[in-house]
Order: structure tokens, then sequence, then C-alpha cells
């Protein structure tokens, strides 16, 4: 069967599964769309963690972007695992016992204001919104790229889809169709993988297969070869990185708070029935995303050691056809800078941008490119990290169905992620804002309602940000993480382990938290993005790790202010020494 | 500055199993600090120096050991957690 038609068949399948179990699992009341009915098994619960944790940005682009940097690639493996024991041990247990629907809630209720649940929201909402308009990009892009769609058709089409199950089924339906998904991003993430690694070392098994010899009779391991081949070519070594130390140090501790602050993971453990349940969920969640962690250093390894071979020094004419293919969407190109017909390639642009091609065809039959070439640097070769994972099968030769299965794959970990973020926003705006600030006597039959609607605005804009993705989207993930870091996360953590935090030290640390973040990604994301440059920065801090600067301010400014103003109420300690202590943790309950 | 005094409900088997919580709270956030902040990025350029199943050993615990010990490290504390909370009769 054609490659083409198996992908309609895929995806088309896996969308009437999703479909399907939303209909079956349809939410009736307020605490089945917030917190799934309050009684999901801990390990399937962590299968929806992991699908709701791994975006389209996990699944497409986290190989590549360890290929290209290498070591200092491991900022993202370790931050974006580590924060699950940071969940695990100092959150999600204590968060489950208080029982309540919302992170806000928590933070509301523990310092006994609105205006902290306020702020609170305001956080939640800025950092799932950063994020959501990445997800709907990811869909666009993965549609267009395996199924011929427009980039606009594709994100209406993932909405739809989106919108049925969130929507219809809440928490509940989520976390179901979650489940679903997780079971076929792995899948269709570790096939191609068992494939190269069985190609290039003769071992299946990717994590074993990167520190094993290559098989070409050289007698090295995939690490030295890499190693070799790129500092042959002027490039820094493969396991020897370029950011300073205490920069990899802030950026892999502000994504580990952050990630353990994220308000869309957090809420996924007020679903198990148990306090003791949110911790095991915890540990099945991380082992469940660390099959795909663990893998991705792997891929990102072969594939830059496969594309290094097959490419670099390479007539034009004698490539493999993988080149020409990826070359249509504009994930490779070559601009034949010394007219040899052969490609070099070596670090730095090759020329400015993205391609942008003429329509006319070179010498070699490459496709023209209207780019200013980069005159200082020698390379010749552009190449987007997303082709590590998205041209892996073809790169490998392997069968038309495992492209199907990548398109399938990418679709799940897009969607999964953007309707746990769809959630977190409608259930903080009918939850946090009407019922519990601004309109306290809506009955739950209005609050729901109210939740369904919000999510439906919050699917459009979230469309529409995915169409028309604002220039800074790329720009400000580092956002979604510093903000969580330097806002929700010391707040909660204060909540649980220091009884004396009262509500003016809380309030005075999450909002100087947030503007000292928030300023400094600003100004160098956006406002002066020339001056983003080590030298610039404070501590040497880039503005990824800043968030940990941020969480330290937080911290000592909610600290020094609780211990000049009144201290806690009695029956707010007697609710921190209640959420301390797993018995009866019971149902989620309506307040 | 954090008065952790006991409100007076707070029954004598709840504060030492919150004190025995603390303890082993310390002890793993500090092998999670050493497996990943320790190894794979401060003593990173040491450790390079060895070699575990063909990958230098600072890069293996960066991308792949710290991760299989934070899970090792959850598991741990599911099961010690059920434990002391058996012992005080507090488990859920």
């Amino acid at each position: 069967m054609e490659t083409q038609t198996l992908i309609y068949i895929f995806v088309a399948l896996s969308f009437s599964l999703y479909i399907g179990i939303a209909i079956w699992s349809r939410a009736g009341s307020t605490k089945e769309f917030y917190v799934a009915g309050g009684g999901v098994n801990p390990v399937v619960n962590g299968m929806a963690t992991a699908a709701d944790w791994m975006s389209a940005a996990s699944f497409i682009s986290m190989a590549g972007i360890l290929a290209f940097a290498g070591y200092d690639g491991s900022v993202y493996l370790m931050g974006w695992t580590g924060g699950f024991v940071m969940l695990a041990l100092l959150l999600a247990p204590y968060l489950r016992k208080f029982g309540q629907f919302t992170v806000p809630d928590f933070i509301g209720t523990r310092y006994y204001s609105k205006t902290a649940r306020v702020v609170a929201v305001i956080c939640l909402i800025f950092i799932s919104f950063t994020y959501i308009a990445g997800q709907m990009r990811g869909v666009g892009i993965v549609f267009s790229r395996f199924l011929d769609v427009e980039i606009t058709m594709g994100v209406i089409i993932g909405m739809g889809i989106v919108f049925i199950y969130a929507v219809l089924g809440g928490m509940k339906g989520i976390t179901y169709t979650q489940v679903a998904q997780y079971c076929v991003l792995i899948f269709a993430y570790m096939v191609p993988a068992f494939f190269l690694s069985f190609m290039i070392t003769g071992t299946p098994i990717p994590q074993l297969g990167l520190g094993s010899g290559v098989a070409d009779g050289s007698g090295m391991s995939v690490l030295q070869k890499l190693d070799t081949v790129l500092v042959d070519l002027g490039f820094t070594a493969y396991t020897d990185g370029s950011k300073s130390m205490i920069d990899v140090f802030c950026i892999t501790l502000a994504l580990m708070v952050g990630t353990a602050g994220l308000p869309h993971v957090i809420v996924r453990f007020f679903t198990v029935p148990k306090a003791s349940d949110a911790r095991k969920s915890a540990g099945w969640a991380l082992l469940f995303i660390a099959l795909l962690y663990t893998t991705a250093p792997a891929v990102g390894a072969f594939g830059m050691l496969n594309f290094v071979e097959k490419v670099d020094d390479t007539a034009y004419s004698e490539v493999d056809e993988f080149f020409p293919l990826w070359e249509s969407n504009g994930l490779l190109a070559f601009q034949d800078k010394n007219g040899d017909g052969v490609m070099q390639y070596r670090p730095g642009n090759a020329f400015e941008g993205k391609p942008e091609y003429t329509g006319e065809s070179g010498q070699s039959g490459e496709r023209l490119l209207s780019n200013t070439p980069n005159a200082e640097s020698a390379n010749e070769v552009y190449v987007d990290h997303d082709i590590m994972v998205l041209a892996n099968p073809e790169i490998a030769n392997l069968p038309g169905w495992v492209v199907a299965l990548m398109a399938a794959g990418g679709l799940a970990a897009a969607l999964s992620t953007a309707a746990g973020l769809l959630l977190v926003i409608s259930s903080s705006v009918s939850h946090d804002l009407l019922k519990s600030t601004f309109a306290p006597n809506i009955s739950s039959k209005a609050e729901l309602l109210a939740a369904r609607i919000a999510a439906t605005a919050a699917i459009i804009v979230a469309g529409y940000l995915g169409i028309y993705p604002p220039g800074w989207v790329a720009q400000v993930v580092a956002f979604a993480f510093g903000l969580a870091a330097s806002s929700l996360f010391p707040a909660i953590f204060m909540g649980i382990f220091f009884k004396s935090m009262n509500k003016e030290g809380a309030i005075a640390g999450m909002v100087s938290g947030l503007v000292f973040t928030f300023s400094y990604i600003l100004y160098f994301k956006l406002l002066d993005p020339a001056a983003n440059t080590a030298e610039n920065w404070l501590f040497g801090i880039s503005p990824e790790g800043i968030g940990v600067i941020g969480m330290l301010i937080n911290f000592g400014i909610a600290i020094a202010v609780a211990s000049v103003t009144k201290s806690t109420p009695l029956e707010i300690r007697k609710l921190v020494d209640s959420i301390r202590v797993p018995r009866g943790a019971g149902d989620a309950h309506v307040h | 500055m954090d008065d952790d005094t006991p409100t007076e409900q707070t029954s004598e088997a709840e504060n030492s199993y919150w004190q025995e919580n603390i303890r082993l709270l310390v002890s793993l956030m500090a092998i999670w600090f050493a497996c990943s902040f320790g190894a794979g990025i401060l003593f990173r350029d040491f450790l390079d120096q060895f070699m575990i199943g063909g990958y230098p050993l600072g890069f293996w615990f960066a991308q792949q050991g710290s991760i299989y010990i934070f899970i090792a490290l959850i598991f741990f504390y599911v099961v010690r957690m059920k434990q002391i909370e058996r012992k005080y009769d507090l488990d859920d």
C-alpha cells in the first residue's frame, strides 16, 4: 500500500479511537470534569501524565536538539525528568491530601486570600497559553508534513478533535484519551529507534546502542566516533558542551522546578484516589516518560552520525533520496557556495534565515535559494533539527507503516498536551475566577457549563495562536518554566513545609519572583535581543535559567515579609497539619 | 524562621511521622542533587575520564544515569513512606 494511504488510515484510526473514548467517558459532574471523579488508578494516571507532559516538542524536536547541542542538551533531559522527583517527594501527595480541584484552589485556601488565588490564576493562564500555542502549531506542522494538508486546515482539524474530547469529557475524557495517546506515541517513537540502533550498532536497544561499538569495523563506540567526526569538521566534540557551567546548572534547575510547578502536570495528581497513590503515580509517570527521554539521546546521536556520513562531502547528484524529499519541505537545503556540486557541512549558518527557494534548480539539481549566503562560514547545508526524528524512517529505509505511525505519534503527543493545558485554563476560569471569587452563588450545573464555555473559548484562542503564531512564541517557552519556577512552585512548597508562611509573605514572594523573571526574559528575548549574550547576563545566567534567581527572590522576600507581618491563623496551621498526614484523604470534594 | 510548633491537636505520632519524613526527604533530595547537578554537571569533567558501557561517565550521568536514579528514588520513597505510615498508623 502507498505510504500516503497508510498515513491517512493510521491517523483516521487513532482519531476515531480518541473520539470513541470521549463518548464513552463523558463528564457528568464538576468533579468528573475537573479531576475525573478522583478515582483514577495510579498507573493509568502515570501513563496519562506522561502523555500530558510529552508535547509535540518532546516527540518531534528533542532528539534533534540533542543531536545538535550534544552535551548541552543534557539540561533538557535532566531538567524535564528531575522535576518529577520534586513533584513526588515535595508536592503531589500533600496537594492530593488537600483534595480540591485546582492549583489556585490550594494557594487561595492555604493563604486565606482571594488576592493570592487571583495572582495564582494569572500565573497559570500565562504559563498555559505560552505552552499551548506551540502545541497547536505542532498539530498543524504534523498535518502539513505528513498529510499534505495546509497548516491552517491542520490546526482546525486538531481543534475539532480536542474540542470533542476536552469539552465533552473534561478531565475524565482527557485522562483516558491520554492513555491511548501515550501508547500510540511511545510505540511510534520506539520502533524507528530500535531499527536505527540495530542498523548502526547491531544492538536493538537504543540506550545500550549509544555506548556500543559502531558496526563498521572501526572499533570505536558511537560517541567516540561522533566526537571524532564532528571535531574533524570543526565542531565542538559531541560529549563536550559550549555553555558555561553556571548556565547549565541554572537552566537545569529552572526546568526541574518549573516542571514541578506546571499546573497542568500538578492537576493530574488530583485525580488519583489517595495521597499515597499520588506518589506512586509520579513514579509511574517518570518511568513512562523515561522510556522516551532515555531513547532520545540515542536517536539524536545515531541521526547525527548518519546525517554527517550521508551528506557531508557527498555530491548533491549522488545523495540519498531523503535529501531532495525533505528539501521540498524546507527542512534541508543546500547552497553551493563554492560551486563544486559537493555538500560541505561545517559549523555556522550556511545562510541567513530559513530557506527561501527561488523555484529554479542549480547545476547539480538542488533547489536554488534567494537567501544571502553567510560569507563567514564554509557551511553549505541548512538543516532543521526536527529532521532527526521526522526523516529517520526514510534515512533508515523503514517500511511505509513506520512513517504512518510517526504521523499518528506526533499528533498524539501534540493533542494530549494541548488538551491537558486547555483543561487547567478552563477550570481556573470557571472554578477559581467564577465559583470561588466573583460568582460564589452559581450552581454546579452552571459551573460545569461555564467550564465548557471556557474550554471552548480557550480552544479558539489556542487555535488562533497556532494559525497566526506571533513571532514571539518560539522565543518565550522560557517564560512557561521560568514563571512556574519563580511564582507557583515556591508558594506551594512553602504552603506545605513552612507553617508560618502567611498570606502577606506568599503574595509578596509570588509577585516579586514573577515580576523579576518576567522582566528579565522580556528584556533579553523581546525588547533587546541583540544584548542577549553572556557578557550582559546577570551572573552569566541566560533567560532560560533565570527562573532560579526568580525563585530565590520569591523565597527571600516571602520569608522576610512573613517574619514582620501577622502570623498564620490557627485554622490554617491545622489545615497544614492535616495535609501532612496521608490518613483521611478520601475524595476530592466540593468545598 | 519557621516555628514548626505543633498545633494542640497534632498527636505525638503525627510529629514523629513528620520528622521521619523530613529526614528521608533530605537524604533522597541529596542523592537527587548529587547524581544530576553533581555527577552530571559540576564533576562531569573529572568523571568523563572513566567509561561506563562505552559512555564517558559524566556524560552518562547527564543523559542516562540521572534519569534512572530519579525513577529509583521515587519508588524507594513510595515503599519507605508506606512503611513509616504503617509504623505510626497514619496510612491512607
